[in-house]
């Protein structure tokens, strides 16, 4: 039998010994329907998830659905919308009972006197040029005023097709406010003309992932094996999708057999009644699907096929240290 | 002695299970080390534990709390729990 201390050495035993007691239970709730922009591609408004839930307003009802949350088990609250910060009472509330996650388009700054350590998740989607098609504004323009050297803050870089070739100036940009990056890949779920990928594309973006990681490892949080498996779509010779996607609410979860998934993960709405089929928009097509979170936590949740041989777990652990590092369960 | 016994047998019964659902390769009930940690070193996560305890609640009709997956790190600390748990019943 294959054990994992046969398969590392000192080192590496060490850093899977760290994360593998981690034991992360997340969800994602919608803390508001209301955004202050309207992206083209966005999955949450195309798919008409903003109508999906009326938006309970009642701040008791919010305390006492996360306080059953936390009693759930979940330790990881991914907060998105619709735009968080135009709701800053839902989201200490969520900070205050539990580890909490803010993902946002950085407009509006997270004041750090109420919330000190909380992670901000700043959404970038390309150049300027890529930003005023696509988001109507250069977000980056305000974000960079408003979190420049925070240090629980980092980008949350969509990467589109138009973006190959242009990656490094966006990852300087970064580094020289002081922050972080992480990088996704643009699904493009309202079929925006010239930003759907190709697979030549796939493979030049990958290579450029791994050029920038290799560049400016102090700025880039990602792994290689993260780069190839969302542009591939395969891991371990099986292909990502429905049939394999971890991050399906549980509770609408019925495959059968039942994949390898996220204990007890949810996706609720605003209403926190209402639960959506998964991250991301249940109109998107699965075998296109390019979430970022979901193809990391189908790399995480399948442990044990990564034990075939050291090079396996070692990329197992380097996306699973990828992911602890985005919610700062580990130091960056 | 009769003690002894029906840990060892429940140790067995325990590596049974565990190497059928999870698919365990290259180990027998009778070769796995009762005593290895199953989280360090056998690579199983809390999905694993969670499939496993559903087959020994069934087997053993007896209820795996969750709060207690962090106790059961090997076969012997798993054999022993529900060896307790069925004492508690009876
Ligand atoms: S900022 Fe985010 S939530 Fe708002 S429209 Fe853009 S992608 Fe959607
Ligand atoms: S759209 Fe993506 S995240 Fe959602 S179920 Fe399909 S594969 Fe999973």
């Amino acid at each position: 039998m294959k054990t994992v201390s046969s398969l590392l050495d000192q080192e590496w035993f060490a850093r899977y010994q760290t994360i593998s007691k981690l034991n992360i239970r997340s969800s994602i709730y919608d803390v508001t329907n209301r955004c202050n922009l309207r992206c083209k591609g966005c999955f949450f408004f195309s798919s008409g998830e903003d109508h999906a839930a009326k938006e309970e307003m009642d701040p008791e009802k919010w305390a006492r659905f996360i306080d059953s949350e936390k009693e759930r088990g979940v330790n990881l609250a991914i907060l998105i919308g619709g735009e968080p910060t135009l709701c800053l009472d839902r989201v200490e509330m969520f900070n205050n009972r539990m580890p909490s996650y803010c993902a946002t388009n950085g407009l509006i700054k997270v004041p750090r006197d109420r919330f000190p350590d909380m992670i901000v998740g700043i959404s970038l989607w390309g150049d300027e040029t890529d930003e005023k098609t696509l988001r109507g504004k250069d977000t980056f323009a305000v974000s960079s005023r408003n979190y420049e050297g925070d240090p629980y803050a980092y980008y949350l870089y969509t990467i589109t097709p138009k973006q190959i070739g242009k990656t490094e100036q966006i990852i300087k940009k970064i580094r020289d406010i002081g922050l972080k990056v992480h990088m996704q890949l643009l699904s493009n779920d309202e079929a925006v003309d010239g930003f759907f990928w190709k697979k030549d594309e796939l493979e030049g973006i990958c290579a450029e992932m791994d050029a920038m990681l290799d560049a400016y490892p102090d700025t880039v949080i990602s792994s290689k094996y993260y780069h190839k498996i969302i542009t591939t779509g395969k891991m371990l010779g099986r292909s990502f999708g429905w049939a394999e996607c971890p991050s399906v609410t549980e509770s609408l979860d019925n495959r059968n057999p039942q994949p390898k998934r996220l204990i007890h993960f949810i996706r609720w709405a605003s209403d926190l009644k209402t639960t959506h089929r998964c991250c991301t928009s249940a109109t998107r097509d699965c075998s296109t699907c390019k979430d970022g979170a979901a193809h990391m936590s189908w790399v995480m949740v399948n442990k044990r096929a990564h034990m075939r041989s050291t090079e396996d777990l070692q990329n197992w652990i380097e996306v699973y240290e990828m992911f602890a590092k985005l919610y700062k369960f580990i130091p960056w | 002695m009769q003690q002894e016994n029906q840990l060892q047998e429940m140790i067995l019964s325990v590596a049974k299970i565990l190497i059928d659902e999870l698919r365990i390769e290259d180990v027998t009930p009778e070769t796995f080390d009762p005593d290895i940690n199953l989280v360090d070193e056998v690579g199983i996560d809390s999905m694993d534990l969670a499939t496993v305890a559903l087959v020994l609640q069934d087997e053993y009709r007896i209820t795996i709390d969750e709060e207690d997956y962090p106790k059961l790190q090997s076969i012997r600390l798993i054999a022993e729990y529900i060896l307790e748990l069925l004492a508690m019943e009876a």
